[in-house]
């Protein structure tokens, strides 16, 4: 995880382990602020990343995630 | 602070899932059940019922939910999830109990099950996961793919005069008066979603208030099926799906509902089973005297139906049972119920009794001429043989029977019905055989005649049978 | 109160309900409807749920979701609807869940006729549906027993978490007798390590029949197999009647153990030493103690069915060819008379009958 978001920003965290890559976030992202990764994950698909600011903390990424533990959206 | 992030109504981890990554779902990616589970788990949570869910799993992709939520997990057969689901809200209508189905589950192999637990009103929630696909077996037609969808079973399309229509079961469904709530969803863009978490929400709130039967289905798309790009996918589903399955609500009585949707059932009670049945404590005497008879009485009855020769019977074997005796009844059974003709056989007996079929009688009430042409023949030497004369117009012919004959139907007829031409019978076998005191017989029809007001017709006809064979006319 | 007059099918339920049944789900088929008219008044009546389903499939699958949650339940049905069953059945077995069925078995194949046969022994006691299981198969041949054999089922199939099947005919579904309704007593077993109520104690328990993994599924079988086994070794019952001495052993259940039992003393004064051997479980099978009598004093085997040959393998399993073992039999509801079981005894006897079939 990214440890460089200020404390004060709605962030999101990925569990690029448990992400398959589906890429769905990415398409529902109103702040386009999730991307692919170069790298593959232990299950090798290339997760999601977040961009590291800009997440409005929305969740829309959260319900677009077919996966229970990928994606957890905090909002300060 | 505001966290959004796994449910408490999932597993911490899917332990029964097993494989290295314990935590992620066996979905494909870009799948709709992990979105629907999640949306679920959620309202499970929200509800603060999770621990008094019973989630039943079908066969398909779903078959393993319960691997993932931490409630009460059923696992059904293919599209047996309503009935399992039925069978569970019954014997425990505290229990919240969702069926979780896919679209061959509930819509062709389960067509059945979905149809009449929605028109039964189970007070059940039903999420119907809706993809136009066979995900798990391989990409064949769904009863829901579309005209032209291709499928590994549909290669050239799905076509309408070769496959038939895809199914719209809300729009099924919303046709039956017993169910509460029937909406159609989608998983997609960010107001389908809050559409879809609002119906799973309101769906399992209906049911905690005792609403009865509501129904979600669920738009998904099915990526590795369809041969999509997951985002191409949701884009395909919310286009073309939705023409052939329109998104809304087809029916919402939730608000204004009646009736008792929630059934309660009592616990097993021992003691108000055993005084609602009467049961004996295996110390019982008989109620009645104890008789000694002279031979077994294997009784055989016949005549036209609607002469009473079942209930006949069935009289002489309650008698012998009240004396203490072994009884056995049977009505006509096989080759011989046609032709219009009952009978029935009894046996009396001190004895443990064999054979409960009657091939030889030493007992033979015949009330019409067939039953005479036909059992005559196979009364045993000696045994008795009862006609009723006012029927028989025909003489008997040669037998080595005792025969009584007594005009029983005219008889019945001089006390108030020819309906009681058997009891007539009755009090003239009696007293033919001489084993069953007339008090017995008495308190016998006293006990098993259900209309009271026959009762003195029934003891009188009795009498005048039994006279007529005491004052030695039968012969 | 005294005994009680009534038929077999009414005794059933009788039986039920003082075994602590709370459910019955049930589809309308000749001649076992009078079980479900039964259950749908008396059910009710003791708080207890009866429900009419739209079919014998959705009969046994409700059945499936009250007995996973611990509680006692039942389905009775005849042959055909007993096919619809199965997939019902294996599923439940593989589950290990406790229910009773009752098959009223009428004549087949197909739709037959509805007059009584014993054509199902394969079916009841061979599986029946699919994979490796086994029902618990227990034939009554009185009304009495229609009602103490259908407590035996709720109680065998508790005790093995396995469906116990009530396995009769129409004979002994239609005959009345008097029965002694016995007193109901609380069901002794705790289900709570299994079973799902909808409950806190129960929320990790799941309640299944699928084991992906091939070892986990071997082991679950062979968790299976050996649970039968131990059912076989402790819960077979049959009754004798004059075997000790016999030269002819008649192997005879439901009706036809009623017919038998009237022919062993009158052929006996014809000088034919006969003798019956009754199974009252089906299944398990009394093999060991045919075993022995084949060991014995007696000459020969004789199995009477209502079909064309059923049971007649499972004797000539448990005699191993150590006495000729000889089949009778009536089927589409023809049942034999005394008279020709005679005959038949008085043919193999003096008449060195070859092993027919």
């Amino acid at each position: 995880m990214d440890k460089t978001i200020p404390a004060c920003e709605p962030y999101i965290e990925i569990n690029v382990e448990l992400c398959k890559g589906c890429k769905l976030c990415i398409s529902i992202c109103p702040k386009d602020v999730i991307s692919i990764s170069e790298k593959l994950n232990a299950s090798s698909y290339h997760p999601a990343q977040y961009a590291g600011q800009g997440c409005t903390g929305c969740a829309l990424c959260f319900y677009a995630c077919p996966e229970p533990s990928a994606i957890r959206v905090v909002k300060p | 602070m505001k966290v959004t992030e796994k449910s408490r109504a999932f597993y911490d981890v899917f332990e029964r899932k097993g494989g290295p990554a314990k935590q992620a779902t066996h979905y494909c990616p870009g799948c709709g059940h992990g979105n629907i589970h999640k949306m679920i788990a959620e309202a499970l949570s929200d509800l603060g019922v999770a621990g008094r869910t019973v989630l039943v799993s079908p066969v398909g992709c779903s078959v393993f939910a319960y691997y993932y939520f931490d409630v009460g997990n059923y696992q059904a057969a293919h599209g047996r999830a309503p009935a399992v689901a039925t069978g569970v809200k019954r014997a425990n209508p505290e229990a919240i109990v969702i069926s979780y189905q896919g679209d061959g589950d509930l819509a062709a192999i389960g067509t059945a099950e979905t149809i009449h637990a929605a028109n039964r009103g189970e007070n059940i929630s039903v999420f119907f996961v809706n993809n136009a696909i066979y995900g798990m077996t391989g990409g064949q037609m769904a009863p829901t793919t579309l005209i032209q969808q291709k499928t590994t079973t549909s290669p050239l399309g799905r076509m309408e005069t070769v496959h038939g229509n895809p199914i719209r079961m809300c729009e099924l469904l919303a046709t039956l008066p017993a169910p509460s709530y029937i909406e159609r969803v989608a998983i997609g863009e960010a107001k389908h979603t809050q559409k879809a978490r609002k119906a799973i929400h309101k769906a399992l709130r209906n049911q905690m208030e005792g609403r009865g039967y509501s129904f979600v289905e669920i738009l998904a798309p099915c990526p590795t099926g369809w041969k999509m790009e997951p985002p191409d996918a949701r884009a395909w589903m919310l286009t073309e799906m939705t023409k052939v399955f329109p998104l809304g609500v087809f029916k919402d009585e939730g608000d204004v509902r009646e009736g008792q949707w929630h059934r309660q059932t009592a616990p097993f009670d021992p003691e108000r089973v055993s005084q609602y049945l009467g049961a004996s404590d295996r110390q019982d005497k008989a109620a009645g005297e104890a008789v000694k008879l002279a031979a077994d009485l294997n009784c055989k009855f016949a005549g036209f139906g609607g002469q009473g020769i079942l209930s006949l019977g069935l009289f002489l074997a309650q008698v012998g049972m009240r004396a203490g005796l072994q009884v056995s009844w049977i009505p006509s059974y096989g080759p011989e119920m046609r032709g219009g003709t009952a009978n029935c056989q009894v046996n009396v007996s001190a004895k443990r009794i064999g054979t409960p079929i009657v091939e030889r009688p030493n007992v033979l009430v015949v009330m019409n001429q067939p039953s005479l042409d036909a059992f005559a023949g196979s009364v045993v030497d000696g045994g008795l043989l009862i006609v009723d004369t006012s029927i028989v117009q025909k003489a008997v012919g040669h037998t080595k029977a005792r025969l009584v004959k007594l005009p029983a139907t005219e008889m019945a007829d001089e006390v108030g019905s020819p309906r009681v031409a058997n009891v007539v019978v009755l009090g003239a076998l009696c007293a033919a055989v001489g084993a069953f005191p007339p008090a017995l017989v008495e308190q016998t029809l006293r006990e098993v005649i259900k209309k009271r007001n026959l009762v003195d017709m029934n003891l009188q006809a009795f009498h005048k049978g039994h006279a007529w064979v005491t004052e030695g006319r039968g012969a | 109160m005294a005994k009680k007059f009534m038929k077999g099918n009414d005794s059933i339920i009788v039986g039920a309900l003082s075994a602590g049944c709370r459910a019955y789900y049930g589809y309308p088929i000749t001649p076992a409807s009078e079980i479900a008219h039964a259950a749908a008044l008396h059910f009710p009546a003791l708080g207890g749920t009866f429900i009419q389903a739209e079919s014998e499939v959705a009969a046994i699958n409700m059945c499936y979701g009250t007995a996973g949650m611990g509680i006692r339940v039942m389905t009775a049905s005849s042959s055909p609807g007993v096919s619809l069953k199965q997939e019902g059945l294996s599923y439940a077995a593989g589950a290990e869940l406790p229910l009773v069925i009752v098959n009223i078995n009428r004549g087949g194949p197909g739709l037959g006729n509805i007059a009584p046969e014993q054509s199902d022994y394969f079916q009841a006691t061979k599986g029946g549906g699919h994979g490796s299981y086994r029902l618990i198969v227990l034939a009554p041949n009185s009304a009495q027993e229609m009602c103490d054999l259908t407590m035996l089922a709720f109680d065998l199939a508790d005790r093995y978490r396995n469906p116990a099947m009530v396995l009769a005919d129409g004979f002994i579904g239609q005959m009345m007798e008097a029965v002694d309704v016995p007193q109901a007593k609380p069901v002794p077993y705790d289900h709570s390590s299994w079973c799902v109520r909808g409950d806190e104690a129960t929320r990790r328990n799941v309640v299944s029949s699928i084991v992906l993994d091939p070892h986990h599924l071997e082991a679950h079988n062979l968790k299976l197999r050996d649970k039968y086994a131990a059912c076989a070794r402790d819960e077979v019952r049959c009754e004798e009647y004059r075997t000790e001495d016999a030269d002819l052993i008649v192997v005879a259940y439901g009706i036809v153990s009623r017919i038998v039992y009237s022919t062993v003393d009158e052929a006996r004064e014809r000088g034919l030493k006969v003798g019956l051997l009754r199974p009252i479980t089906l299944w398990p099978f009394p093999s060991a103690r045919l075993a022995e009598l084949a060991v014995g004093r007696a000459k020969a085997f004789l199995s009477v069915e209502l079909n064309t040959g059923q049971m007649v393998e499972d004797v000539r399993l448990a005699v191993f060819g150590k006495r000729p073992v000889h089949f009778y039999g009536r089927c589409g509801g023809v049942v034999p008379g005394g008279d020709e079981i005679v005959a038949e005894y008085a043919r193999l006897l003096k008449g060195g009958g070859h092993e027919s079939h």
